[in-house]
C-alpha cells in the first residue's frame, strides 16, 4: 500500500509517496504564489487509490481541498526523523520561516518541542537574506564558504533587518566576509542551541529541514552540542516523509 | 446595536469619527468566533449584551448618572466592588482586550509595553471608549510596575484612586491591605457623596457573592464530560460579569445553569466524545480577546477551566456575610480579595496548588499557560508553574502573545501539536 505525504511550508513544497519502508517517490518545488493550488497539482499526479495526508503551513487549506487527513509539523517530523533514524531522542527542524526542536520518548513519541518565536530570526528565511547582503548567488555557496571563517567575529542582533545592517558595516570596516558569514550562521546555531536547552535535548539528535543542507551548519552544531549530528540524505523531505507514514497509520 | 446612540455618544465626549473606526475594526469575528459554533446552550441574553456593549449599556449607565449615581472604572479583580455598591455606584472593568489607539498611547508609553496596558491609554487618550468617559473616578492598583507607572500618566486625564496590593500574604501585609480597602470606602464615599453603613455593606456583600456563586456553579458544571457549554462562551460570560448590572447578570447565569443541568442529566456537551480537557491559566483576556481560546477549540479541543483574572481569580471564594459590625464586614472583604492568587506575590505557590487540584477536579488533560506579551509577573512565574506541573505529570504549553493576529498560524501549529502530543 502506499501513501502520500505533502508538506506545505513556507520556501518550499515537499511530496513523499512511501510504502512504510522506503520513499519511492519525491519532488520538492518552490512554494510561490499560490501554494495550496501547486501542491493540488501535485497531488492530483498521484494514483487514485493513494491517500495524502498534509502537513506544514498550509494544511488546513489543504484539508478543505484536497488532503484526506492532516498533522502539524512537529508530528510529521518527528514521524520522519524516527523512520529514518530508530532510537532518535530529539528532532531539530529548520525550516523556511521557523525553527523547532522536538524531544521524542523512547518510543518515538512527541514528549515535549519548542518553537521560534514569531519572527525569521535563526531561521532559512534569515541565511538567504544574509546570503544575498554579502554577495553570494545561493544560501549554498553562502554555508560551503562559511566553513572556512574563523572565530572571533561577533554577530549580536537577533532581528533579520539589524543583523544585516551589522554584517554590512562589520564588512565596510574590512572583515572578511568568511568571518562575518560563521558568525551568522553561530547567530543561527545560538538560537537552535537556546530551544534544545530549553527542552532539555538527550542524544541522538536528527537534523532536518532546508538548513540541514547547510554545511557550515551542520559543521557549527556538531560543535555546540558536542556530539553526533544526524542529518538524513534529504532533510526537506522528512516533514513530508512523516506525513505520509501517518497516512500508512504510523502512530 | 438597535438604536441609534450618536447623540449619547456626543454627549459624554466621544470622538465620534475615531469611534465609528473603532466599530467597524472591531473583531468580525463574534460571529466567526461564537456563533458558528455548534450545539450552543441558550446564549442570547449574553449574545445581546456583548451586541449592545456600546448601546443599551452605556444608556444605563447615563440614566443611573442623570439620578445622581455615580459610575467608577477599574482594571483589576483586586478592587472590591461591593464597595461601590454599598455606595450606591455603579463597577465597571475597563480593561480591553483590543488593540486601539496605539499611536496616542505611544504618546506617553513606550512602545514595547503590555498590551493591555496600551489598549486602556489607547483607549482613554483616543477618546472611543463610553465606559471609559462614563466614569466619575477609575480605581488603580500597583499589581505590577507597568499598571502602578502608567496610572499616573491616566491621572493627568481622569482622577485615578490607587489602591497599595502588597506583594507577600504576611500578617502586617494583610494589616496594609487592610487600610487600604478602608482608604477605597473612604474615596468611594466622596465620589459618591453617599456614607456606606453596615447595612448597605452586608447587602451589597451578598448581592455580590450572588454573583460569584453563579459563576462557580457555571464552572462546576464544567467538571462533566461531556462539557454542557464551551470554554469561548464561559470566557464570555465572565468578560460580561465585569460590566453587566449585577443582579440581573446573576439571574440570567443561573437561568443558563438551569439549562446546563438538564444538559447533564441528559448527557448533552458541546464537543466530541474524547476532545482533550484544557485548562487555561495566565493573564486576564478581556473582551474581546477570544483569540487563544477560539484556536484551542476550533483545533478540536474544550476549554473546562480558565485559572485567569477573567475566570476563577475573578469568583472564587466568597466574603463572608455573618459580619456584625462595618469593621468586621471590612476585615471579610480584605481578607478574601488578598486571597487572590496573583502573579504579583511572591511566592505564589497558592496559584501551582490551585492548578494541580484544578487539573484534578476538572479532569483535565493538559494546561495552556498563556501570558501577554511583557508581561513579566506571569511570564516568568510559568517557570513555577511548569515545575510543578512537571512533577506532578500534567503536560503544560507555553503562549506569549499579544493582541494582534499575525501569529495566528504559529499559535494554531503549537496548540495543535501540544494536542497531538496529549491525546
Amino acid at each position: 500500500m502506499l501513501s502520500a505525504g505533502i508538506d506545505i511550508g513556507s520556501r518550499t513544497i515537499a511530496l513523499v509517496v512511501s510504502n512504510g519502508k522506503e520513499i519511492v517517490q519525491s519532488a520538492v518545488v518552490d512554494t510561490g504564489f499560490d501554494p495550496v493550488k501547486k501542491a493540488a497539482e501535485m497531488a492530483a499526479g498521484l494514483p487514485r487509490e493513494v491517500s495524502v495526508t498534509a502537513t506544514g503551513y498550509g494544511r488546513h487549506a489543504a484539508k478543505s481541498g484536497f488532503a484526506g487527513q492532516i498533522i502539524t509539523e512537529i508530528k510529521a517530523h518527528a514521524l520522519g526523523a524516527g523512520h529514518l533514524f530508530p532510537g532518535a531522542r530529539t528532532v531539530l527542524d529548520i525550516g523556511g520561516q521557523d525553527m523547532k526542536v522536538i524531544l521524542l520518548d523512547e518510543k518515538g513519541n512527541v514528549e515535549d518541542f519548542q518553537m521560534n518565536d514569531k519572527c525569521a530570526a535563526g531561521t532559512g528565511k534569515f541565511l538567504e537574506v544574509m546570503a544575498v547582503a554579502m554577495g553570494y548567488g545561493s544560501a549554498g555557496d553562502f554555508g560551503e564558504d562559511s566553513l572556512s571563517g574563523v572565530p572571533g567575529t561577533r554577530i549580536s542582533s537577533m532581528c533579520t533587518v539589524f543583523a544585516e545592517s551589522e554584517a554590512v558595516s562589520l564588512a565596510h570596516r574590512g572583515a572578511d566576509r568568511r568571518d562575518i558569514g560563521r558568525a551568522l550562521h553561530v547567530s543561527v546555531i545560538e538560537r537552535a542551541f537556546g530551544l534544545i536547552e530549553r527542552v532539555g535535548g538527550d542524544l541522538p539528535l536528527v537534523f532536518t529541514g532546508g538548513v540541514a543542507l547547510n554545511p557550515c551548519i551542520v559543521q557549527l552544531l556538531r560543535e555546540r552540542i558536542k556530539g553526533p549530528v544526524l542529518v538524513p540524505e534529504n532533510p526537506q523531505l522528512v516533514g513530508a516523509l512523516g506525513a505520509a507514514l501517518k497516512g500508512l497509520g504510523k502512530k | 446595536m438597535s438604536g441609534d446612540y450618536r447623540k449619547m455618544w456626543e454627549s459624554i465626549g466621544l470622538d465620534l469619527e475615531a469611534h465609528d473606526q473603532l466599530l467597524q475594526a472591531l473583531p468580525p469575528t463574534y460571529g466567526e468566533v461564537y456563533l458558528t459554533q455548534e450545539n450552543r446552550p441558550a446564549m442570547d441574553y449574553f449574545d445581546f449584551v456583548v451586541n449592545e456593549i456600546h448601546g443599551l449599556r452605556i444608556q444605563e449607565l447615563q440614566d443611573h448618572k442623570a439620578a445622581g449615581g455615580k459610575v467608577i472604572g477599574t482594571f483589576c479583580v483586586f478592587v472590591p466592588e461591593e464597595i461601590i455598591h454599598a455606595a450606591g455606584g455603579i463597577c465597571i472593568g475597563l480593561c480591553s482586550g483590543i488593540e486601539i489607539g496605539s499611536a496616542q498611547a505611544e504618546k506617553v508609553l513606550p512602545r514595547s509595553v503590555c498590551p493591555l496596558i496600551k489598549s486602556f491609554m489607547g483607549f482613554k487618550l483616543a477618546r472611543v471608549c463610553p465606559y471609559f468617559e462614563s466614569c466619575d473616578m477609575v480605581v488603580g492598583e500597583t499589581t505590577c510596575d507597568g499598571k502602578k507607572k502608567a496610572f499616573e500618566i491616566l491621572n493627568d486625564y481622569v482622577p485615578v484612586h490607587v489602591m497599595e496590593v502588597p506583594q507577600m500574604k504576611r500578617e502586617k501585609d494583610r494589616l496594609l491591605w487592610k487600610g487600604e480597602v478602608g482608604d477605597f470606602l473612604a474615596g468611594v464615599e466622596e465620589v459618591t457623596g453617599k456614607r456606606v453603613t453596615a447595612e448597605s455593606l452586608a447587602r451589597s456583600v451578598r448581592e455580590v457573592n450572588g454573583k460569584r456563586r453563579a459563576l462557580a456553579r457555571l464552572s462546576g458544571l464544567r467538571k462533566n464530560s461531556p462539557a454542557p457549554i464551551s470554554g469561548k462562551d464561559s470566557l464570555l460570560i465572565e468578560q460580561i460579569a465585569m460590566y453587566d448590572d449585577v443582579e440581573r447578570f446573576t439571574l440570567k447565569v443561573n437561568q443558563l445553569c438551569d439549562e446546563l443541568e438538564q444538559r447533564v442529566r441528559d448527557g448533552v456537551g458541546v464537543h466530541s466524545p474524547g476532545a482533550p480537557r484544557i485548562i487555561v491559566t495566565g493573564t486576564p483576556m478581556a473582551i474581546p480577546n477570544w483569540k487563544v481560546p477560539h484556536i484551542i477549540e476550533s483545533s478540536g479541543a474544550v476549554i473546562v477551566a480558565e485559572e485567569l483574572c477573567t475566570g476563577l481569580r475573578y469568583f472564587e471564594n466568597t466574603v463572608p456575610e455573618d459580619s456584625e459590625s462595618m469593621d468586621q464586614s471590612l476585615e471579610a472583604i480584605a481578607e478574601r480579595y488578598l486571597n487572590i492568587n496573583c502573579a504579583c506575590f511572591t511566592p505564589n505557590t497558592g496559584r501551582m496548588e490551585k492548578l494541580v487540584s484544578l487539573a484534578g477536579e476538572y479532569n483535565a488533560d493538559g494546561i495552556i499557560h498563556c501570558s501577554l506579551s511583557f508581561c513579566d509577573p506571569y511570564m516568568i512565574e510559568a517557570n513555577r508553574v511548569e515545575k510543578v506541573l512537571k512533577e506532578k505529570g500534567i503536560p503544560m504549553l507555553k503562549i506569549e502573545t499579544d493582541y494582534g493576529q499575525e501569529d495566528v498560524g504559529q499559535l494554531k501549529t503549537r496548540i495543535e501539536a501540544f494536542l497531538e502530543m496529549i491525546s
